[in-house]
């Protein structure tokens, strides 16, 4: 076997200082790197920074501040406002995320089932989800109207199990229970589909298995699907547990933290105190004062979403 | 331990039928091989007596009792899967206790228990790992071990051996066979290789689009299969099977050579037909058939070879070494004690 030996001719790249440059990988990672660090830099890292530095100053709107230490947090450890808000973001984080795993997770149980319609039922589910925030807070409002409420409707002159309107809106406990409502009603979705996608990875095998050894429905669920569904269930759980407790948008669009700042939740109140009411300073303490909050949440997320040790190994199946 | 009967048991699924009017009756520590090409309706049928599947007509008992209407749990069975279906969050002594703390048997007889399946399976240092930790033997292993644990009346396999190399799945095999031997376990054992069925089964069962073609002892339908897909089907490398018609001097194939056959009824004559022998029923024979020689493949221990004659292929395997080579002439002859004959219209045996 014999191959003719051609004579090729070979280009030789000019070795220039810019080739030599881009041929170093360390350079060429950093330059890679570069575009993304920046926009991290400019739109995540400053004003991060930005918030925490004016947390630590007087600072108002139009009237740049000095640095005064602690000050803003001592004055708003005194502050009752402050302090309703830091409980009722608990209260509301923790009751509409139990409410939202609880019906999540038995929503995502039965589409799993097989259903008539099952794809037309998998896609009306997103839909409180797709719908924009402010549009289903206004929708709430309606509903939650002390005049024009539909439940209040229903109740009183449909069913005449009361005689008197709820005023929803108008009492502090009331429009505490109104706002995690709309809350779990908004975030239902999003547990329900991710728990879905969670349940389908399960070998319908396991349940034959499980079937063949003797377990019965409720003992399939919790020695099958729970220990399976762990993992996806503790990544769910994190972002709920994050975007409930950062929540704005439906509270602000609602109440405003009303009535007589009752449902304020930290961020609107910081808004509130920095914007409207024009001490930037204050509203960054408040806004600050989250962050223990939410490293803790993420900290949880990290043992969480910790590989256990039964998913170690190789999987070849 | 107990008997299984398979009585006219039919399934459909909506308006197809795929399995129609089985009858099947496997006596107490039998091992049953339900052998057939894919979508023949094994599978389907062993998940009935699983109770996976229900049934549409007909009735399967086990042991005394119709289990027709009884839920998977209580019929007493352990079943192997395919992809195992190991607990992937069990370890191997939780996934071989699982039953037995379903049903809150002591924690020392559990223990007692999984250690003795351990040990039958060599298992032992693997009771703390997790199936992803295993190797796919392992994993059948563990796999076995759950059913062992059970202590049931019948052990169900559906293709256990099929995601195993080619190596493990003959060893597998062997230990299937001896665990049977040992436990004395009624088995039903399905397979699409017809390998695994001859050489574990007491009994086998062929199966082909929804019907049982033959039922017996591995070498009876070797020696007499009853019709021509059981002829094909059962034996590696396959029959060769030659069409033609029976003549008073032999066996005229289509391709105009007469073949020297054995016996049968003397009425068969000018009957069209269908001739079947089997590779290693093909002898050299100075006074026999021409035949060309395609390929030879030397095996060590015998020789296959593919000839070519009256425009057909036929493969023979011969105990002696071939000095011929491809394009030369050889001499065979049928053993005709062990041909055989199949009515070309209705493919049964004559």
């Amino acid at each position: 076997m014999t191959i003719a030996a051609e004579a090729r001719t070979t280009h030789h790249l000019p070795q220039n200082w810019l080739v030599r440059l881009l041929d170093n990988k360390s350079f060429l990672i950093f330059l890679c790197l570069l575009p993304a660090a920046a926009l991290l830099l400019i739109f995540l890292t400053y004003p991060l920074g930005l918030g925490i530095w004016l947390a630590f100053t007087d600072t108002k709107i139009g009237r740049s501040g000095h640095f005064i230490g602690f000050e803003n947090f001592t004055s708003l450890m005194q502050d009752r406002v402050f302090i309703t808000s830091v409980w009722n973001t608990l209260l509301y984080t923790g009751v509409a995320t139990v409410g939202k795993f609880a019906l999540g997770l038995w929503l995502a149980l039965l589409l799993n089932n097989h259903l008539p319609f099952k794809s037309l039922l998998r896609a009306l589910i997103l839909v409180p989800w797709i719908v924009p925030t402010v549009l289903s807070a206004i929708a709430f409002w309606w509903i939650y109207d002390p005049q024009f409420s539909i439940i209040s409707y229903v109740l009183v002159d449909v069913l005449g199990w009361r005689t008197t309107y709820i005023d929803f809106l108008g009492e502090p406990w009331a429009a505490r229970w109104s706002l995690i409502a709309a809350n779990t009603w908004r975030g239902i979705p999003f547990v329900a589909i991710s728990l879905l996608a969670g349940l389908q990875t399960i070998s319908p095998a396991l349940y034959e298995a499980a079937m063949l050894d003797g377990a019965n429905a409720w003992q399939r669920f919790r020695h099958v699907t729970f220990p399976m569904l762990m993992p996806i269930l503790a990544v769910v759980l994190t972002f709920s547990v994050l975007f409930t407790f950062t929540d704005f948008q439906l509270v602000y669009a609602i109440t405003r933290g009303g009535p007589i700042n009752s449902t304020h939740l930290m961020a609107t109140l910081a808004f509130q105190r920095g914007i409207p009411g024009g001490q930037l300073g204050e509203g960054a303490a408040i806004a600050v004062a989250m962050i223990p909050f939410l490293v803790l949440a993420t900290l949880f997320s990290y043992y969480a979403l910790a590989r256990r040790k039964w998913q170690q190994g190789e999987d070849n199946d | 331990m107990a008997s299984v009967q398979i009585a006219d048991v039919r399934k459909a699924y909506g308006s197809t039928q795929v399995i129609h009017g089985v009858d099947i009756d496997i006596n107490d520590g039998e091992f049953v091989i339900l052998v057939g090409p894919s979508g023949c309706g094994k599978s389907t049928l062993l998940r009935m007596i699983a109770g996976l599947e229900n049934i549409s007509g007909g009735e399967i008992r086990i042991g005394p009792r119709v289990v027709n209407d009884v839920p998977p749990k209580e019929r007493d069975i352990a079943m192997v899967f395919q992809n195992y279906a190991l607990y992937p969050h069990m370890t191997v002594a939780d996934n071989m206790a699982f039953s037995m703390k379903l049903r809150k048997a002591p924690k020392a007889e559990i223990d007692e228990r999984v250690n003795k399946a351990a040990g039958i399976l060599g298992l032992d240092k693997l009771l703390d790992r997790y199936p992803r930790q295993l190797s796919g033997g392992q994993r059948q292993r563990v796999a076995m071990g759950r059913a062992i644990v059970r202590d049931p009346q019948v052990f169900l396999f559906d293709e256990p051996l099929s995601n195993l190399d080619a190596k493990l799945r003959v060893q597998m095999r062997t230990e299937i066979k001896e665990l049977h031997q040992r436990l004395k376990t009624t088995t039903v054992y399905v397979t699409h290789d017809q390998i695994e069925a001859m050489t574990m089964a007491d009994k086998i069962v062929v199966m082909h689009d929804g019907i049982v073609e033959q039922m017996g002892a591995p070498l009876d339908l070797y020696d007499n299969p009853a019709n021509l897909f059981v002829a094909a089907f059962i034996g590696s490398p396959s029959m060769n099977l030659l069409k033609g018609t029976i003549r008073a001097n032999g066996f005229e194939t289509e391709g105009g050579v007469i073949w020297p056959v054995g016996k049968h009824p003397a009425d068969s004559n000018d009957r069209a037909a269908v001739l079947g022998i089997r590779p290693e029923h093909l002898m050299l024979d100075p006074s026999g058939l021409s035949a060309e020689v395609v390929v030879i493949e030397p095996m060590g221990s015998e020789t296959q070879v593919v000839v070519r004659c009256g425009g057909q292929d036929l493969t023979c395997i011969f105990r002696e070494r071939i000095t011929a080579k491809p394009g030369e002439t050889i001499k065979i002859r049928p053993d005709t004690s062990v041909t055989h004959l199949f009515d070309a219209a209705t493919s049964k045996r004559i």
